[in-house]
């Protein structure tokens, strides 16, 4: 069964007498385990896309369904409870909470959201930390440590709840080339090792060389897929 | 639970100045009541006190009427013996009373053989008199205390014994009119002087009832006055209520009732600075209220809108819109926590250092009062909860609004 499936899904914006057609109908399903980016210029709707995938935004029209569960129709509550069993987010801007240190913060959903008990808890923290290269700096606060460091720290808080999905909207838009190319390859690391899917956009076509799937979007439209790998297709 | 405390109080360390700040304004505020609910509360307890216990007694029952010329001591208006053994009937059945004193109300000439003036006495029984007004000995500042008063005898108000120039064991005379305006003169040993207090009655004299009554020729006993005490003060308002309606009820020929009953506020014009008191309290308690909402809901709008992208974080990966709610709550809640806790150590400090440095007062005529401020927990407690309340109540709009924005908007904001 596929991640995500959407199916003639469009998100119209009206501000005043505008109309913005974000995302125009568009069809396309992405299998467990794929390492896909969105890619397109300013304006073409990545955000939006993601963010209904993510259950932030709701469709104006069209269905969406992620990880098996119809979200077009979620509450705020419940899509709040979705977001928190079911995904995992990674931002442009780090966004770690600056009163808590490395550790809290990948700790905060497992605490906030998911209410694990401590020894699990910290267990599971030290793995994640581990996995992502940033187990020294456990007791550092985010202001003590680089942004190439805080995306680790915000990859292992995505990953920390077992999402089965991890969105990330231009993860790399505020790191250097060299610490962009780790971000996509510690990524595409976890996906092979924890077999979560992971879907992020950018708009740098020199990011996504080694990513397996594509899609290109322009205008709030998807016109190319480009599957290296298999296993996502419009 | 436990775990939004933490994220609070690791907020709030974050702006350490600001919240230093604003706790120490809530501080400051708690000091204010409590410093003044504790002395203003024991110079008034003091005051009533004083008021009562060497003077007026709790209540005061007299023939209808009396009150209202008091000033001429008329004693066409006293009680007979008929209407003084209702009212001893009526008093004696009551649980809650502990001693009455039945007393003359009398105006004389006062004359220490070369000069004449005028003095209001009381004319008492010193047992009962010292039951309804215990503290009276304390009022002796010259001569025996013990046992009050004799026959023969008469306790000179301090403003007279200075102006006639009489002193301890001196003889004087007392001239009195009686009802029917006919004559009559005796000679007493001054026994003791009488401080005076502000009041009524509070530059009186005070000789024997038996005196008055041969002083003035009654042939029947007659009453002007009966002090009353209570075995508590706190009963007041349910005994005077019982003993108006049982004795206003008692009605005479035409119909007219025979007795009034007075509380002391009636009697004594310092009721209306204790109330006027007890309103400035209410004032300074109401801005008290207005300072911590003030203080709390700007800095819990200010600590909202300053985390807008934080709240966007947090609700994206999942934190549900109550527990949003929730750290905002408790971060308003603990600041005013903190707050009132500082306020109520330094206050509780203020107050025992008060009572070691002996601050005293002069009231009136009355000079060197000690303060000794006193505070309840029932006093403490309830501004302390009234000072958390209005925290967490200042917080519940700016937490609201964090609890309900859309994490999109959120995120996006710069
Ligand atoms: N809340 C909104 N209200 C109105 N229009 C919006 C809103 N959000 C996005 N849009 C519009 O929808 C279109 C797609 O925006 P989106 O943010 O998805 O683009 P993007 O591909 O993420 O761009 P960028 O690379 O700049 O992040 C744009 O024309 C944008 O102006
Ligand atoms: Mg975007």
């Amino acid at each position: 069964m596929s991640v995500i499936e959407a199916r003639q899904l469009e998100k119209t914006y009206v501000a005043g007498d505008i109309t913005v057609n974000a995302i125009r109908k568009v069809d396309f399903t992405i299998e467990p385990a794929s390492f896909v980016s969105f890619i397109g210029p300013s304006g073409s709707g990545k955000s939006t896309l993601l963010n209904m995938i993510g259950a932030l935004d709701p469709p104006t029209s069209g269905t969406l369904n992620v990880v098996g569960q119809e979200i077009t129709t979620l509450n705020r509550k419940d899509a709040a409870t979705f977001r928190g069993d079911n995904i995992g987010f990674v931002f442009q801007d780090f966004n770690l909470i600056p009163v808590l240190t490395v550790f809290e913060n990948v700790e905060y959903p497992l605490l906030m959201v998911q209410n694990w008990p401590k020894e699990k808890r910290r267990t599971r923290v030290l793995d994640m930390l581990e996995a992502v290269g940033m187990a020294d700096q456990a007791n550092k606060y985010p202001s003590q440590i680089s942004g190439g460091q805080k995306q680790r720290v915000a990859v292992a808080r995505a990953l920390v709840t077992n999402a089965k999905l991890v969105l990330a909207d231009e993860p790399t838009a505020n790191l250097d080339r060299e610490t962009a190319n780790k971000i996509i390859t510690l990524m595409k690391r976890m996906r092979d090792e924890f077999k979560t899917t992971f879907i992020f956009s950018t708009h740098d076509p020199k990011i996504v060389q080694n990513v397996e799937t594509t899609f290109t979007l322009e205008d709030g439209k998807i016109i190319t897929s480009n599957n290296n790998a298999g296993g996502s297709h419009v | 639970m436990f775990n939004i405390i933490k994220l609070a109080t690791r907020n709030l360390q974050r702006y350490k100045r600001r919240t230093f700040l604003t706790s120490m304004l809530i501080t400051l505020g708690v000091v204010a009541v409590l410093l003044f609910i504790s002395v203003s509360g024991s110079f008034k307890a003091m005051m009533i006190g004083q008021i009562t216990d060497s003077m007026l007694g709790h209540m005061q029952i007299h023939k209808k009427g009396y009150l209202a010329s008091v000033d001429s001591l008329p004693l066409n208006r006293n009680l007979n013996a008929k209407q003084i053994n209702k009212v001893k009937e009526i008093l004696g059945a009551e649980e809650s009373i502990e001693a009455y004193s039945m007393r003359i109300k009398l105006g004389a000439m006062f004359s220490n053989f070369t000069e004449t003036t005028n003095i209001r006495l009381n004319a008492v029984l010193p047992k009962e008199e010292l039951g309804a007004a215990p503290l009276l000995t304390d009022r002796i500042i010259d001569g025996e205390k013990e046992g009050l008063i004799e026959k023969g005898e008469i306790l000179v108000p301090e403003l007279i014994a200075k102006g006639m120039k009489v002193n301890v064991g001196d003889t004087i005379v007392l001239v009195a009119n009686n009802k029917d305006g006919s004559v009559n003169g005796q000679t007493f040993i001054v026994r003791g002087i009488l401080e005076g207090i502000s009041g009524p009655g509070g530059r009186d004299g005070m000789i024997h009832l038996d005196d008055a009554k041969s002083l003035l020729r009654m042939d029947e006993p007659e009453i002007s006055e009966i002090a009353i005490r209570l075995k508590n003060i706190d009963q007041l308002p349910a005994v005077f209520a019982k003993m108006k309606t049982e004795l206003e009820s008692l009605k005479n020929k035409d119909d007219k009732p025979i007795f009034e009953v007075h509380t002391w506020e009636k009697i004594s014009p310092f009721f209306n600075i204790a109330k006027m008191i007890d309103l400035m309290t209410l004032f300074i308690k109401i801005m008290l209220v207005a300072i911590v909402l003030v203080s709390i809901m700007n800095v819990m709008i200010m600590a909202v809108y300053e985390r807008i992208n934080e709240i966007g974080t947090i609700s994206a990966i999942g934190t549900s819109p109550g527990k949003i709610l929730g750290l905002f709550i408790i971060e308003g809640f603990l600041l005013g926590v903190l707050g009132t806790f500082i306020g109520v150590a330094i206050s509780l400090i203020s107050i025992t250092a008060m009572n070691a440095s002996q601050i005293s007062f002069d009231f009136g005529r009355q000079t060197g009062l000690m303060l000794s401020p006193t505070i309840s927990a029932g006093e403490v407690i309830t501004v302390a909860l009234i000072v958390i309340g209005i925290s967490v109540a200042a917080s519940l709009q700016p937490a609201y609004k964090a609890s309900k924005m859309d994490p999109i908007t959120a995120l996006r904001h710069v």
